[in-house]
């Protein structure tokens, strides 16, 4: 049988030929890593905060090298953000203890509105790195990665528990080590989730990446080399064009992402699927099918394989992956005890420094008041959420249950979604100042820019899904117009729609911190809420500043975890065991 | 056989899980045997006969609560290092090409890359998967996928090779095929393993295979007979003696250790005595229990079991529950390896829609415990209504917490049928179903016990 395999074959000597897809391929990575290095040097000039820094600045020719920043910073955070994944979803999924910890935890920090934080992670960053722009770097950084880590965690950590039992069998009867479990079983089965998870991340990255080039430090206002901060140049200085600009700008920024990055990444990522049956409709990419063509991969990854090979050898002494069967339930027991000591000092501890920290700066009053705020936000977010969905879910149902329609519109409408909406509160901010409409309405509409789109998208796919022998049934029966939408499309989308209506809510309480306050020019508005609350405190900084910092974002975590408890989680299981397809 | 060609000891294990309630729920109960060097042994059981978690415990891959298992005389206390396994559902990982699947085992074990390639292109071509190295699973058959598993099993040259189901999620020609490769390796001089133990519910596919079958019995599991099979290789399957074994499984398997005893017909006394608990209700639908007995009705009302699996392409697992069924409700009897009809059984095949509903809700309610509990309980309750929930606690202390689930719908399925009680899906409560009155003014729903025996 193995002398048919002596000569080589039509395939092993195409190998290895150079072909010019190869040459476009190997300029665009060489370009890649040439302009990450330069990048990088750039991101740690030296920087002393309290003096002020010049302001940006805005020339025109600068833009693509804001926008180049702006990109660095966002896939260090993604970068950061998958190794954060690795580590902390197999942490949650394997350790027995750690997953009783580790998973409340992490439901916790996707509650708590990340905005609000980047005072004191701008502080603790900058006194990291004193001296040295890395600091401000680190914490705009800080603050993508906190809008991407949990979700992907999230998904990681729900692939790894309820990964095929057979599959998890076979690992442990063929006795794969540790390592190699790990990269050949729990990484790829997690791959699509991972993926799209990603893709959802990076769209709700831009906002915070925006949010966070422009910071305040103790008063000042300083600015990273970003196209965040180009936009909060312009704003200052009320410049409509520069704005307009920097939009188009973060268009293409965005576009160019989903196609030359994830389109490829999702099509790529379809080999990772479980179920046998291919899908219908399997996502494609022209970028894919490009570097498909080129040798290069191949050659990277034969190239690479000894390293490879060393890490597997260099792995092998963590062990298979495997646990004995029996084990000394009197020393678990004692180990229960120990670690469950430790946990409740741990958190006892945080929390009584918390609230004397709290106590000492500004009195427990303030929880009062901000829970008063919180009140008034709430009642925004609500409309929001309201308005929001009596608008795009009739439009998204349209759009849905026409496929050809729906072809187009999706991608836009993603595109839409992962737009930083906060690039577009000037144009609004103007309209309100020119109408003289109170920020205390126009902030609706503020936080409805963003959220809105996610019931949008939601609609869509949840009209999508409807199979095709319900439409023709509704046909069929004559049902009218309001019979159709109460007995078969609103109860058909009404999953979707609850997945949407808490993303939409999630971002609208975010988005309330940037939203209820607005700058334009010099004109100032102020709305009353929880949002301005904690935008105010962190503008004036200082002990107070930042005490009231902390305690609206514990206020607006508890919000927004009672109302997905109360509320959310409600219509989550209804939507399962009644209205699932 | 001599202690020192034993792979495997099976010594007294028990399997116990923990039901909601704190009490254990046995799935294993004291089985022993042992695998020699040379033979195929099967573990031949319906559902329920915790055939898989005994493999599974088998493998190391889970702890007995009590006994344990031995590999070459060490107990075990993880992965079994001497066996491989062959899956039902192949188990194969859907991102790696035939040849890296294959590979798995040689990498796990630091097998240097130019040897594992010459082992695993040894295997793959010695089970007949040449020429498709580089493709990935989903491009293959069913039939291709498991000839994958095999030589993923086999490449390691296992001491023992395990299989759980291996062909039951095969068609029946294909199925076929790689039962007679499988025995044409194992007659080979060259097949790297010693001991091949399958864990099937098929009887003519243990017959074919093993040189012993055991033959497990249900809730808790345990070894109720252990069969030599003297017959040489090849076997025929028309060949008389094979038929006899066959029948004479049969009969065991649907013999009286069965929770539903199958002379029970006219014994209303013991029917009534049963509870929910020692006579679960078999998981079948009315309509494939109708389904059953229309086709008894129409090859005479009796008929030969094998015959009748045949007749269906049924396996053991489709067919028995239906036994079960149409038994319990004493619309027919099993002889040894014969079933018939009864004349309840003959007159629900011959009554029309209304008539057939009546006659069934008279006999569920007479002699299937679950359902006669629940019209019990419901007729004594003020509003003949009652949550779920109620069943769902008194079923659980003889049932885990799915299976529970799973009585109470069956029943539900049943008593929806026979007209007997309502169910509200949306306030969980099931309600005494009121009788109708007809035009002529009969009551539709019958008064107990309406039917003799």
């Amino acid at each position: 049988m193995a002398t048919r395999r002596t000569f080589p074959g039509r395939i092993s000597l195409r190998r290895g030929r150079f072909t010019p897809v190869d040459v476009v391929v190997t300029f665009a990575v060489l370009a890649l890593l040439y302009g990450a290095l330069r990048l990088g040097k750039s991101m740690t000039v030296t920087f002393t905060p309290g003096r002020s820094r010049v302001p940006l600045p805005t020339g025109l020719s600068h833009l693509p090298y804001y926008a180049a920043r702006s990109l660095l910073r966002m896939f260090i955070a993604l970068f950061a953000s998958t190794v954060f994944t690795f580590v902390y979803g197999t942490a949650a999924a394997r350790l027995r203890r750690g997953e009783k910890i580790l998973v409340p935890l992490l439901d916790i920090l996707q509650s708590v509105p990340i905005l609000g934080f980047l005072t004191f992670t701008v502080v603790f960053f900058v006194n990291l790195f004193h001296g040295s722009l890395l600091g401000l770097e680190c914490a705009s950084i800080f603050s993508v990665f906190t809008s991407q880590a949990w979700n992907m965690t999230f998904s990681f950590y729900h692939s790894l528990v309820s990964q095929p039992r057979e599959l998890d069998e076979v690992a442990r009867l063929y006795r794969l080590t540790k390592w190699q479990r790990f990269w050949k079983l729990d990484v790829p089965g997690s791959m699509i989730g991972l993926v799209w998870n990603a893709m959802m991340s990076m769209g709700g990255g831009w906002f915070f990446l925006t949010a966070s080039e422009a910071i305040s430090i103790n008063g000042k206002q300083t600015y990273l080399p970003g196209i965040g901060s180009y936009i909060g140049v312009a704003i200052n200085q009320g410049s409509i064009s520069k704005v307009g600009i920097a939009i188009a700008a973060m268009v293409v920024i965005v576009v160019g992402v989903n196609v030359v990055f994830f389109r490829p990444l999702v099509a790529w990522a379809e080999k990772f699927r479980m179920e046998d049956s291919d899908v219908s409709e399997k996502p494609r990419s022209s970028v894919l099918d490009f570097l498909r063509r080129s040798q290069l991969p191949r050659a990277l990854g034969h190239g690479l394989a000894p390293l490879g090979r060393a890490l597997d050898r260099a792995t092998r002494p963590f062990g298979l992956a495997e646990y004995p069967l029996a084990e000394d339930v009197r020393r678990r027991r004692r180990g229960d005890v120990v670690f469950w000591a430790i946990v409740v000092a741990i958190v006892g501890w945080g929390a009584w420094e918390g609230l004397s920290y709290l106590d000492h700066r500004v009195g427990f009053g303030v929880l009062w008041y901000a829970a008063g705020l919180g009140a008034i936000t709430f009642a925004r977010v609500a409309v929001v959420v309201a308005i929001s969905t009596v608008i795009w879910v009739p439009i998204g149902v349209k759009i849905g249950m026409d496929p050809r329609l729906a072809r187009y519109a999706q991608p836009v409408v993603q595109i839409l979604a992962s737009f930083p909406s906060n690039l577009l509160f000037p144009f609004a901010v103007i309209v309100f100042i020119a109408i003289g409409l109170p920020l205390n309405f126009g902030s609706i509409i503020l936080m409805a820019i963003g959220a809105q789109w996610y019931i949008l998208f939601n609609s869509i796919a949840g009209a999508i899904a409807i199979p095709n022998d319900l439409r023709e049934m509704s046909l069929n029966m004559r049902l009218t117009r309001s019979q159709r939408w109460r007995k078969v499309i609103l109860p058909a989308i009404f999953p979707a729609y609850v997945t949407g209506g808490v993303t939409a809510a999630g971002g609208a309480w975010n988005a309330s911190i940037v939203a209820e306050v607005a700058v334009w020019g010099s004109h100032h508005l102020q709305a009353t809420g929880l949002g301005a609350y904690i935008a105010n405190a962190a503008y004036a900084g200082g002990p107070r500043g930042s005490a009231k910092v902390l305690a609206g974002v514990v206020v607006m975590s508890l919000f927004v975890v009672a109302v997905n408890r109360i509320f959310w989680r409600r219509l989550y299981h209804l939507a399962e065991t009644r209205y699932s397809l | 056989m001599t202690t020192e060609q034993t792979i495997i000891e099976v010594s007294d294990v028990t399997k116990a899980f923990t039901s909601p309630d704190g009490s254990p729920l046995r799935v294993l109960d004291g089985i022993s045997f042992e695998l020699h060097e040379g033979e195929i042994v099967a573990l031949l059981g319906r559902s329920g006969s915790g055939k898989s978690t005994l493999l599974r415990c088998i493998a190391g891959l889970i702890a007995p609560s009590s006994g344990s298992v031995s590999y070459r005389g060490t107990v075990l206390n993880g992965a079994n290092p001497g066996v491989a396994m062959v899956f039902q559902s192949f188990a194969l990982l859907p991102w790696l090409t035939v040849r890296q699947n294959v590979e798995l085992g040689l990498e796990a074990r630091a097998v240097p890359p130019r040897e594992r390639r010459r082992r695993a292109e040894q295997a793959i071509d010695r089970i007949g998967l040449d020429g498709f190295e580089s493709a990935y699973p989903k491009e293959l058959s069913g039939g291709m996928r498991q000839r994958v598993g095999f030589a993923r099993a086999l490449v390691v040259e296992p001491d023992a090779l395990l299989m759980d189901e291996p062909f039951s999620a095969l068609d029946v020609l294909t199925a076929q095929n790689l039962r007679t490769e499988l025995l044409r390796l194992w007659a080979g001089h060259d097949f790297p393993t010693k001991a091949v133990l399958i864990v099937t519910h098929n009887i003519e596919e243990a017959v074919t295979l093993a040189d012993r079958i055991f033959v497990l019995g249900s809730n808790p599991g345990r070894i109720r007979s252990e069969i030599q099979v003297p017959l040489a290789q090849p076997r025929d399957r028309n060949e008389a003696r094979f038929q006899e074994l066959v029948d004479e499984i049969y009969a065991i398997m649907t013999g009286p250790d069965q929770r539903v005893p199958s002379h029970v017909v006219g014994t209303s006394t013991s029917v009534a005595e049963r509870t929910p608990v020692e006579s679960p209700l078999p998981e079948v639908t009315v309509g494939g229990m109708s389904g059953l007995i229309e086709i008894l009705a129409g090859r005479g009302g009796r008929e030969d079991l094998p015959n009748l699996a045949h007749l269906l392409s049924f396996e053991v697992d489709d067919l028995l529950p239906l036994l079960d069924a149409a038994q319990m409700l004493g619309f027919a009897v099993v002889h040894s390896a014969d079933i018939e009809l009864t004349d309840e059984g003959r007159r629900f095949n011959a009554a029309d829609i209304d008539m057939a509903k009546q006659l069934f809700a008279s006999q569920a309610r007479e002699r299937a415990p679950l359902v006669r509990a629940i019209v019990g309980a419901l007729s004594s309750s003020p509003d003949g209504t009652l949550s779920e929930r109620f069943f769902l606690d008194l079923l659980r202390r003889g049932f885990s917490e799915e299976e529970a689930r799973t009585q109470l719908d069956i029943a539900i399925d049943w008593g929806r049928y026979g007209e007997l009680f309502e169910y509200d899906v949306n306030t969980a409560q099931l309600t005494l179903e009121i009788p109708l009155v007809d035009e002529d003014g009969e009551p539709r729903a019958p008064a107990a016990g309406s039917v003799a025996t």
